[in-house]
């Protein structure tokens, strides 16, 4: 078994990008709005991955940039532009979900459920194409609602680690967190995420994928 | 080793940054543990699977508002001084 490759888009070489800064610094608005060209998919992302609210998502996108925008020459260039502005679009995901749910704790601290949470406890093997067995539609909701169950920082670290293609580094700056946190916290995210998509995704008895069963508690 | 300890390293290995020794030990694992080697397969698609299935693509209509919205409240950040945004 192999290791895995990112295949998704990377960030753009940083000598470039910082080009780009130094422009923006400078005051050409139109290097600072090509790094928004670049950046706002991702960014976007993020925040509603966090914040798991569209109209919240839009105000993280305007309020991280602008806030980017408005501290540029405090932006010290010692790290990407991109781990930079992921640290501020965090922290405003992070505000708005502790708005919306002041009752709940929200912070990348928590550390949740230390023992056997993330043990495996479904071992059955998926089947050989789960992506062919729910059609489009089906597979987004079923892996929107699991990635929505996990703690806040878990999500947040699977988010960026895995599908937004940060190194552990990266997303230790990103989050201010030590790296073995940020490793902790993928591997419980991981499990955990395999944990309940094994429930959409394990193999029937019949073979096939059957669709009336196998939702869970979701 | 024992299946928690290849749980320990699972991260690792599947990011390959795992030194040779340790990596030759949990394959050992893996060819005589079937949990841990279903495990192992079923975190891989996991990841690859979210990787896959862009969830939260930002519409080309909402994405070019929030370009022209950001764009404009920088100019007016820039016209009313370095205020604290």
């Amino acid at each position: 078994m192999s290791a895995i490759q990112p295949n998704i888009q990377q960030p753009a070489p940083v000598s470039e990008e910082m080009e780009l800064v130094r422009r923006a610094k400078r005051g050409d608005d139109s290097a600072f709005e090509e790094l928004v060209r670049r950046y706002d998919r991702n960014v976007f992302r993020i925040a509603q991955h966090i914040t798991q609210n569209r109209e919240d998502a839009e105000d993280v996108v305007q309020d991280a940039f602008l806030k980017a925008y408005g501290n540029l020459a405090q932006f010290q260039e010692q790290s990407k532009f991109y781990t930079w502005l992921v640290r501020i679009a965090v922290n405003e995901a992070l505000m708005r979900l502790r708005r919306r749910r002041p009752e709940r704790t929200v912070s990348l601290d928590e550390d949740v459920k230390t023992e056997d949470d993330s043990l495996p406890r479904e071992v059955a093997d998926w089947s050989p194409n789960p992506e062919q067995m729910y059609n489009q539609s089906e597979l987004r909701e079923i892996l929107t609602r699991t990635i929505q169950g996990l703690p806040p920082g878990f999500r947040t670290v699977f988010v960026l680690r895995d599908v937004e293609g940060l190194s552990t580094e990266e997303t230790a700056q990103a989050l201010e967190l030590s790296i073995p946190a940020v490793k902790s916290r993928l591997l419980r995210a991981r499990l955990q995420l395999r944990e309940r998509l094994s429930r959409f995704f394990q193999k029937r008895a019949n073979g096939g994928g059957d669709k009336s069963s196998g939702d869970g508690d979701q | 080793m024992k299946c928690t300890e290849f749980l320990d390293e699972l991260t690792n290995y599947l990011d390959g940054v795992i030194d040779a020794k340790t990596k030759a030990e949990l394959e050992d694992h893996l060819a005589w543990c079937h949990n841990c080697y279903v495990v192992c397969d079923t975190t891989r698609k996991t990841i690859e699977i979210y990787r896959n299935q862009e969830l939260y693509e930002l519409p080309n209509d909402l994405r070019g508002r929030l370009q022209t919205a950001i764009m404009s409240k920088c100019t007016a950040h820039k016209k009313s001084g370095p205020e604290k945004v």
